[in-house]
């Protein structure tokens, strides 16, 4: 059997006394939407910023497309086609929303040791940033600065910034956080769409998005893994029911 | 509105520009040099400040040490006339690789930091370059190296004639202009700007962050250096109270007052504070602690520099 | 070697280091817990070295210069907080420096206008003016030793205020989580205030301390606060313990550059070489010794624990 797209094994992450990710190990079959539920502070947060490469893990080993990448910097993930959006958006709010994918789709655009021609009106730059701004639906914001959208325009925006990088993995941190019940309807709609157009790992609240989306599911309650398998198969398990029932006690 | 907005700055860059460029056919009229020489040596801050305004308002990196490198350019060519070589052409080029060796290894030390770590790293790094200048006892010490000739250009120019150096700085004041216009509008300017406001995104993005940054701060390291060699060959002489470390502070008090972020703004900085500085040390010896108590106002109660203010006015918004 | 002699110069080194500790201690504390930076800390040492002195000199009693010197450096600590700092503490580091530096020139020009611009001289008190035998025929002088003792006095006493106290542990749970100790009921503000207050008198202790060694002269504070920035940098911020051991590290560094760079250097080199050399050599080297602390621990010796 081929190795999955992303393979993370044994993977441990502490900070002082709490121990974030705990011995996790988790396998992405390419093409996969693979959906990592938990209750708040279960590390899923945590566990993306490892994949990605921001934090480095104090313990397992993270393979993607075939190669080590556990010591990788996040730049050099990026290259080899992991992309991240965030829980609480995280755009360049000072440019507009046009500059922003613009920048993303530069990173993956050569070096940019280029100090003479105007990056804005460059048609290698800009024609990519508005075709993606127009399939997440902000064309018409192209030039808005960030700052000025909407909440909603933000998070489309934030995983507009992803995809500009042209991920083969795209890590999705609770895109639906913070947003209306219509927001979140569309978002849903078009994470359907991204479905099969790359494999996709996502963290959520949205317990009907969730199950909606995903082809499997992996459980995370204190940076353990409690559960995995198809959306049926979680959707049955008592061991979930328990971690939701928990956190609705807390909450 | 938002023509007026492209428009204004650029409208009050050619009016600065043509100002200075007519400032010694005017000056000259009265027959002395004292006017020259005060906008030869603004114009010289202004190189200054614009270089640090390229890593401080479009690159976020809040270098405390930027007066080393006007240090370093101007003994570079002291201490090459020193050892009698006036060749214009190797000084400048000495400037500029000892400003760019300085500049990239603060830079690589004090890049893998940020926050508080920089600003105190640069400035610590500054003052070790001062206090190496002190402790060279053959170039003179804390006393300064005096400098016999100006640089030579091949008998292109004559750096002693005051109006021929004035040309001379505005021409290079002119060209940084230019340069600093292409370069925090190119693909490596928005990588700089992309840095400072969200540098966490751009290496998830793919952006090896630190070498450009690093780029950037040599090249503003170089920029302050051709303006210490500019200094050196105004002042015929240099000391280490050049890059004292209140120095590094006038320069960037300098890049916000005038509007850090923008290109003009340095120089208007430049020029409002060391005529400031003129008009009130000649009122008062004190005009320090005046400075100073302006400045904590201006921070406390004034923000986005004159260019800032001048936008408020016109009821527009800052940042061009 | 003369053995005596290195054995003084570690002693002049522990001193320097004790002085620096002084410094960087508020310092550290005040960038740790309330995330600021503060150029004018050098002021709070400038103004308690200049008010003892003056004290010193029209009363001629040494206690009272010393309490008005150290009195001096936190009134002006607090007023500065309270007229200054409180409105930075939300501001980007960028605006901190710029109004701190601000306060520096002011503060620099304000003890020229009292004082005039001429150096003012500190002296020893009588009781402290004598040598004393460290060891058997190894005088060192008592008013140095007597530095160290207070420096080391007030290292211990602020450790355990810091490790033991209950506002010790709040000053700790506020450097990590400043929302926690305001949601514990504390007067967040009043803590920062006192903090200042401390702060800024134990920089004048250096600064009164230091006054007869070097002069007293407007800007003396500003190479030592760099030093003390070192120290930082070097130690980690916000860490007391990390300011401690980078202090002395620092001012051992620094000092036996200084003294023995040159000698050591012209048992390899010409000796007029080495006379160019060591100074040189020696006046880099502490910025040299964080360099490699950073490049192998960017969060230097004792990092702050991950947040």
């Amino acid at each position: 059997m081929p190795e999955p797209l992303l393979q993370v094994t044994g993977l441990v992450k502490r900070f002082s006394g709490l121990t974030a990710t705990d011995n996790v190990s988790l396998g992405i079959e390419e093409g996969e939407l693979h959906a990592v539920i938990g209750p708040n502070g279960a590390g899923k947060t945590t566990f993306i910023a490892q994949i990605m490469g921001e934090l480095p893990p104090d313990q397992g080993a993270i393979r993607f497309a075939g190669e080590d990448v556990t010591r990788l910097p996040p730049h050099l993930r990026s290259a080899r086609g992991i992309a991240r959006s965030f829980q609480i958006s995280s755009i360049f709010p000072d440019m507009s929303a046009c500059d922003n994918v613009a920048l993303a789709v530069q990173a993956h655009a050569g070096h940019s040791f280029r100090f003479w021609r105007d990056a804005r009106t460059d048609p290698l730059l800009r024609a990519p940033a508005r075709a993606i701004l127009d399939s997440v639906g902000l064309g018409e914001r192209a030039d808005m600065p960030a700052a000025a959208l909407s909440h909603g325009e933000k998070r489309l925006l934030e995983i507009a910034l992803a995809l500009a990088t042209r991920p083969r993995l795209l890590l999705l941190d609770e895109p639906t956080a913070g947003m209306g019940p219509e927001d979140a309807a569309q978002m849903v709609r078009f994470l359907s769409e991204l479905k099969g157009k790359m494999t996709l790992l996502l963290t959520e609240h949205d317990m009907d998005a969730v199950f909606a989306l995903a082809d499997r599911i992996t459980v995370l309650v204190y940076g353990r893994v409690v559960a995995g398998g198809t959306a049926d198969e979680i959707r049955a398990s008592a061991e979930v029911r328990r971690a939701y029932l928990g956190e609705d006690d807390r909450a | 509105m938002r023509r007026l907005r492209v428009l204004a700055p650029m409208l009050l860059t050619a009016m600065i520009l043509l100002g200075l460029a007519l400032v010694p056919p005017i000056a000259g009229l009265s027959g002395e040099n004292y006017t020259i020489d005060v906008f030869t040596r603004i114009m010289i801050f202004a190189i200054a400040a614009l270089s640090l305004d390229i890593i401080l308002g479009y690159g976020g990196m809040v270098s405390f040490g930027h007066a080393a490198y006007l240090g370093i350019g101007a003994y570079a060519v002291g201490i090459l006339a020193f050892y009698h070589i006036d060749n214009g052409f190797l000084q400048f080029a000495a400037a500029i690789l000892a400003s760019a060796a300085a500049a990239a290894f603060i830079g690589f030390v004090s890049l893998r930091t940020s926050g508080v770590y920089f600003i105190m790293i640069t400035l610590a790094f500054a003052q070790m370059i001062y206090l190496l200048s002190i402790s060279l006892s053959t170039f003179g010490g804390s006393n300064g190296l005096n400098i016999d000739v100006h640089s030579k250009f091949l008998g292109l120019l004559d750096l002693g004639n005051p109006t021929t150096l004035y040309y001379l700085v505005f021409g290079v004041l002119l060209l940084f202009l230019f340069l600093g216009h292409r370069l925090v509008n190119s693909r490596f300017g928005m990588v700089i700007r992309g840095a400072k406001s969200n540098p966490r995104r751009m290496a998830t993005i793919g952006f090896p962050l630190l070498r450009y940054q690093l780029a950037a701060f040599i090249i503003a390291g170089v920029m302050c250096g051709v303006a210490g060699a500019l200094l050196a060959n105004q002042e015929l002489f240099v000391a280490p109270a050049i890059m004292h470390w209140t120095r590094s502070g006038e320069i960037m008090m300098m890049v916000i007052l005038g509007g850090m972020g923008t290109l003009i703004g340095p120089v208007l900085g430049a020029i409002v504070f060391l005529l400031l500085e003129d008009v009130l040390s000649g009122v008062t010896e004190h005009w320090q602690a005046v400075m100073g108590l302006f400045l904590v106002l201006a921070v406390l109660f004034a923000r986005g520099g004159m260019l800032g203010f001048l936008y408020r006015l016109r009821g527009g918004r800052s940042g061009a | 070697m003369p053995y005596l002699l290195v054995l003084e110069e570690a002693l002049n080194g522990i001193e320097l280091g004790i002085m620096l500790f002084l410094m960087a201690a508020g310092l550290t504390l005040i960038f740790g817990i309330m995330n600021l930076i503060n150029l004018a800390h050098g002021s709070f040492y400038m103004v308690g070295a200049y008010v003892s002195a003056a004290t010193f000199a029209k009363t001629g009693s040494f206690f009272l210069a010393l309490a008005a010197g150290v009195a001096a450096g936190a009134v002006v600590g607090v007023f500065t907080e309270i007229v200054v700092f409180r409105t930075l503490y939300r501001r980007d580091h960028l605006d901190q420096v710029l109004a701190t530096f601000g306060l520096v020139l002011f503060f620099n020009e304000a003890v020229r206008i009292l004082w005039g611009p001429t150096a003012l001289y500190a002296t020893v008190p009588r009781f402290l003016s004598g040598q004393v035998d460290i060891l058997p025929g190894a005088p060192y002088p008592a008013y140095r030793l007597a530095i160290i003792v207070v420096g080391l006095l007030v290292a211990g006493l602020l450790y355990g205020l810091v490790a033991k106290t209950r506002i010790g542990m709040l000053i700790r749970a506020g450097a990590s989580n400043r929302v926690m100790v305001g949601a514990l009921g504390v007067n967040v503000r009043l803590l920062y205030t006192l903090l200042f207050a401390t702060g800024a008198a134990l920089a004048a202790l250096a600064g009164l301390m230091a006054g007869p060694i070097f002069t007293v002269d407007s800007g003396m504070g500003d190479s030592v606060m760099i030093q003390a920035f070192v120290v930082i940098v070097i130690g980690g911020i916000g860490s007391i313990r990390g300011a401690f051991v980078a202090a002395l590290l620092v001012g051992f560094v620094g000092t036996m550059g200084r003294a023995f760079l040159s000698p050591l250097l012209a048992t390899v080199m010409a000796p007029s070489a080495a006379d160019n050399a060591g100074p040189t050599l020696a006046s880099m080297a502490i910025y040299f010794l964080m360099a490699t602390v950073l490049f192998f621990r960017p969060q230097g010796l004792f990092p702050p624990q991950a947040r």
